[in-house]
């Protein structure tokens, strides 16, 4: 389960960004989690309130948003949107997409008092 | 009103030494203080900030420092993933044996528990530095950087990181490497790739060990090779026996092929000579 590690990293981000913009308690953490970004977005979830447990982040909302993925078909030469790594080409029936995004994992931004 | 402490005395020379309790009984409410310890009419307490920070940047800025380190001492470092039991450490002791004398190599071994690994690694003369995990689900750069202290490196040689067994958690975290190997013993199903396709996703190589049993189970090395493909057009693909030996010549050429790429990498060095 590496997403109790992920959620130790946000851990540090938060610490990090306290002591920089001067702030003492984390009311909402807003994440974006593309969907081949290999996070299961329930297991960060599970983990988030686990790990934030007695830190400046206890009981923090974590709204996860999960950005579209997109590929490039090198065979009709468009950009489409897939699901999952070996998603076929839905114009053109192709398998030789390359993934263009759809691996974001990163904080976007905190609500803070 | 005092406009530190909110309490009504006027004079400005009162301290705040706060000796009165803020029980019930004092009389004394306190309003405004809000979340934030202030208040000021019309503002809200809490505020925003723009982060946009990679979740993933701390391990990422110590995976970049391990790759500068082996690069730096011209090291090749290779990540071994695979799922529990598909033979990474028969194939990493085979490799071994096949390599002595040769190239200096080393080893970092990553397990949640025991130094059984390790002491296999070393009892084929290589040095080897055991990290247990603990709980955790696999190595991290932070952790790999800590076994280098412990590793000589020697110019033109290899580290293998033989990474936690685990088809999952390793896929998300760069260690430094200079390439990534998964191996698919054939005694898994062939549709693996298509399961677990994040880690095809991040590997250059994909092995498939156990091939002398081929004849016994129901695995078409065609279907495997075509599912690892759909997730990643360019992983490269060697199949291979590590306990019969067939095949680890293959597998000794990539390696070598490496090691060629990379001092062709460098070309700047020669040219600064």
């Amino acid at each position: 389960m590496h997403e109790m590690s992920l959620c130790e990293s946000m851990l540090d981000i938060l610490k990090d960004q306290a002591a920089r913009d001067h702030f003492s308690r984390v009311k909402r953490v807003c994440v974006d989690v593309g969907p081949l970004s290999c996070v299961e977005p329930e297991a960060l979830q599970f983990g988030f309130d686990v790990v934030m447990k007695g830190s400046l982040a206890e009981g923090a909302a974590l709204e996860i948003s999960r950005p579209p993925a997109e590929a490039l078909c090198l065979s009709c030469l468009e950009t489409v949107a897939v699901r999952q790594r070996f998603d076929t080409c839905p114009l053109c029936g192709s398998e030789a997409l390359q993934v263009t995004s759809g691996e974001e994992l990163k904080i976007r931004e905190l609500e803070v008092v | 009103m005092c406009t530190i402490c909110g309490c009504g005395n006027t004079n400005e020379d009162h301290g705040h030494h706060h000796d009165h309790g803020h029980g019930d009984n004092t009389g004394h409410l306190h309003f405004g203080a809000g979340e934030a310890g202030t208040s000021a009419p019309g503002l809200s307490q809490s505020r925003l900030i723009r982060l946009e920070t990679d979740i993933l940047g701390k391990n990422n800025a110590f995976a970049d420092q391990n790759r500068a380190r082996l690069s730096g001492n011209g090291v090749l470092a290779l990540n071994l993933v695979s799922s529990p039991g598909s033979g990474k450490t028969t194939l990493l002791v085979e490799t071994l044996k096949r390599l002595a004398g040769t190239v200096p190599v080393s080893v970092i071994e990553g397990d949640q528990q025991t130094s059984n690994d390790a002491d296999r690694i070393r009892a084929t003369g290589a040095p080897a530095v055991q990290i247990n995990t603990g709980k955790g689900c696999h190595l991290d750069a932070h952790m790999v950087g800590h076994a280098l202290d412990r590793l000589s490196m020697e110019e033109g040689g290899f580290v293998f990181i033989e990474n936690v067994g685990n088809l999952v958690c390793p896929a998300g975290f760069d260690l430094g490497e200079s390439a990534r190997v998964v191996i698919l013993s054939v005694t898994e199903g062939d549709d693996k790739p298509l399961k677990y396709p994040d880690i095809f996703a991040k590997s250059d190589l994909m092995i498939l060990n156990k091939a002398d049993l081929l004849p016994h189970v129901d695995f078409s090395v065609e279907a495997a090779i075509s599912h690892a493909r759909r997730v990643n057009r360019k992983i490269q693909v060697l199949q291979l026996s590590a306990r019969t030996g067939d095949g680890l010549a293959g597998w000794l050429n990539w390696l070598d092929g490496l090691r060629t790429m990379q001092v062709a990498a460098k070309p700047s060095d020669l040219a600064a000579e």
